[in-house]
């Protein structure tokens, strides 16, 4: 436990004492305040229009038009910015040569993996707390469910753990770091959209498709329904990724 | 302390190492001598164990490293070919952390660091970043972080590799202060660096083990022959002749002008030679002996050849 520790804490310096870090976190934030302050500025004008009607005014509701589309988008700037941070995570090692004084010393390659997981997560972590503190301001001024938002952030969190699971294992495979992030994105947009099949498929496997997509588990949280099914599907998700990443370490120490 | 029995190492048809055995003693320094690709930096890949062997078996402390991998991986340093440091940490911070995953407990970590950190000569250059030292600093970082759990056992792969003349006898003597405290295997194929900080070697070539023993016993083996150079100024055929008849002269061999005398031991004909030459007016110049030494051995080995 301690060693994971050690190993998360090398990492974490790693990505503050190098601008990886502050330049990621910099541009989601750049990215994700855009789009919050244009989704609330087209909420804003559409409930000015809407006054007139009682109707229409009492269709509007802030969790589902500003939150639910940024949780949306939040999700895509993940999808492209996670893989920057889990790149270098192995590959650096087997580059410069330092897997070998990882791999001989007394430390498992378990706590060797959960160590690199978990200073990327604690990275997504932060870039979400920053979002969550942006999205304050409708608390302030208007009164949004708060139990739907928490859910959604949730959600984040969840694939996010999931996605950087997955950049860990592209990065076990290659030791070099632009390679790791191109097969991290392909393999992470692939299961993103792997459901646009499911309407050509046909019976079970149409069925098997849309489970297997992060789009249709996401899509439930944004709405802020927490189904079982779906933390399951996250969390097997992280664990089969990381699982991998063990498997290609040992396999390639006793090739 | 150290003992490895019929060692084998295949990667796919390759084979790297080859029913390599030899026992090393607590508190010795060993040179693991051959030419490049000769399977050292394997032999030691296993030994540390980041890379498992296809056949044998090994022990260090007392300790498979097949079946008991983390308690060998505790009381082993080791020194890569490739220095395995991060370049964007301060030598403290990198120390700290190879510390810390060596398992040195917490409280003692500070020692730990100062200690190696004295012990490697690193106290001027403690706060830099490794990216921004020099070479011979860094190669001290890969042996202070080698040293930094105080281990039983040392492997250093090629420990001088890369360092000028000055740095070399730095680390040559840094390597021998640790002596006794510690037991060192070190690689290299530089024959000087065994002959100056080793009490053995073992030598190996394409895998195979070619000779071991301590420097006395090698030394001692490949004297069983005596040989001389004998330059004369005229006459050389007929003073190859004259000097093959001497009783106890084995072989007389012409090498560039001169001949070479090989005598059994113990018969030394020099006396009866220098008689002779001057008897029969071949003038002599020079009659020195040769001392066949582990160079020799060693180039004997590296060439092709026989088995010890």
């Amino acid at each position: 436990m301690k060693t994971i520790w050690t190993v998360a804490r090398k990492e974490l310096r790693t990505y503050f004492t190098s601008p990886i870090a502050y330049v990621v976190i910099t541009v989601f934030l750049v990215l994700v305040g855009f789009f919050f302050y244009s989704l609330l500025w087209w909420f804003n004008s559409q409930s000015m229009q809407m006054a007139q009607n009682q109707y229409y005014y009492s269709q509007l509701n802030i969790n589902q038009q500003v939150f639910g589309p940024l949780f949306h988008n939040i999700s895509i700037i993940l999808l492209l910015m996670l893989p920057l941070l889990t790149m270098r995570l192995f590959s650096e090692e087997k580059k410069i040569g330092t897997e070998e004084l990882l791999y001989t010393s007394p430390v498992s390659t378990t706590e060797i993996i959960l160590g690199k997981f978990l200073a990327s997560f604690i990275v997504l972590l932060s870039m979400l707390s920053l979002v969550g503190l942006l999205s304050l301001f409708p608390f302030v001024y208007g009164n949004p469910e708060l139990a739907p938002v928490l859910i959604g952030f949730l959600g984040l969190l969840l694939m996010g753990a999931a996605f950087l699971a997955i950049g860990i294992f592209f990065s076990s495979l290659t030791e070099n770091q632009i390679v790791s992030a191109i097969l991290t994105f392909g393999a992470l947009l692939l299961f993103w959209i792997i459901n646009w099949a499911s309407n050509s498929a046909g019976g079970y496997w149409k069925d098997v498709l849309n489970y297997v997509s992060f789009f249709q588990h996401f899509d439930n949280m944004t709405q802020g329904i927490l189904d079982t099914t779906d933390v399951v599907y996250y969390l097997s998700f992280a664990f089969f990724g990381l699982f991998l990443t063990h498997s290609t370490i040992q396999s390639r120490r006793w090739r | 302390m150290i003992a490895v029995d019929r060692l084998t190492k295949k990667y796919g048809d390759l084979t790297a190492v080859r029913d390599l055995s030899f026992e090393v003693e607590k508190g010795k320094i060993w040179g693991l001598l051959g030419p490049n690709a000769a399977g050292k930096t394997t032999t030691m890949r296993i030994l540390t164990g980041f890379l498992p062997a296809t056949d044998g078996r090994a022990t260090v402390g007392g300790f498979d490293i097949f079946t008991q991998p983390n308690e060998v991986k505790r009381i082993l340093g080791y020194l890569p070919e490739v220095l395995p440091l991060y370049p964007d940490m301060t030598v403290t911070e990198f120390l700290n952390f190879v510390a810390a995953i060596k398992q040195v407990p917490a409280a003692k970590r500070k020692d730990a660091v100062a200690k190696s950190v004295k012990s490697a000569g690193l106290e001027t250059v403690r706060g830099r970043l490794i990216k921004n030292i020099s070479r011979g600093f860094k190669q001290r970082v890969g042996i202070a972080q080698a040293l930094v759990h105080d281990p039983k056992v040392l492997i250093l792969d090629e420990p001088t590799i890369g360092l000028d003349p000055a740095q070399i006898i730095e680390v040559r003597s840094l390597i021998k202060s640790l002596r006794g405290e510690h037991t060192i295997i070190l690689s290299t194929h530089i024959l000087a660096e065994v002959t100056q900080t080793c009490d053995g070697v073992v030598i190996i070539n394409e895998g195979r083990l070619m000779a071991s023993g301590s420097l006395e016993e090698l030394t001692a083996s490949v004297r069983k022959k005596e040989t001389a150079l004998l330059k004369v100024r005229r006459g050389l055929p007929e003073a190859a002749e004259a000097v093959r008849a001497v009783a106890g002269v084995e072989k007389v061999n012409r090498e560039d002008g001169d001949l070479r005398v090989e005598w059994r031991p113990g018969a030394d004909p020099r006396e009866e030679i220098v008689r002779l030459c001057v008897e029969k007016g071949f003038g002599l110049l020079e009659l020195r002996p040769l001392v066949m030494n582990i160079e020799d051995l060693y180039l004997k080995v590296v060439s092709g050849g026989t088995e010890q």
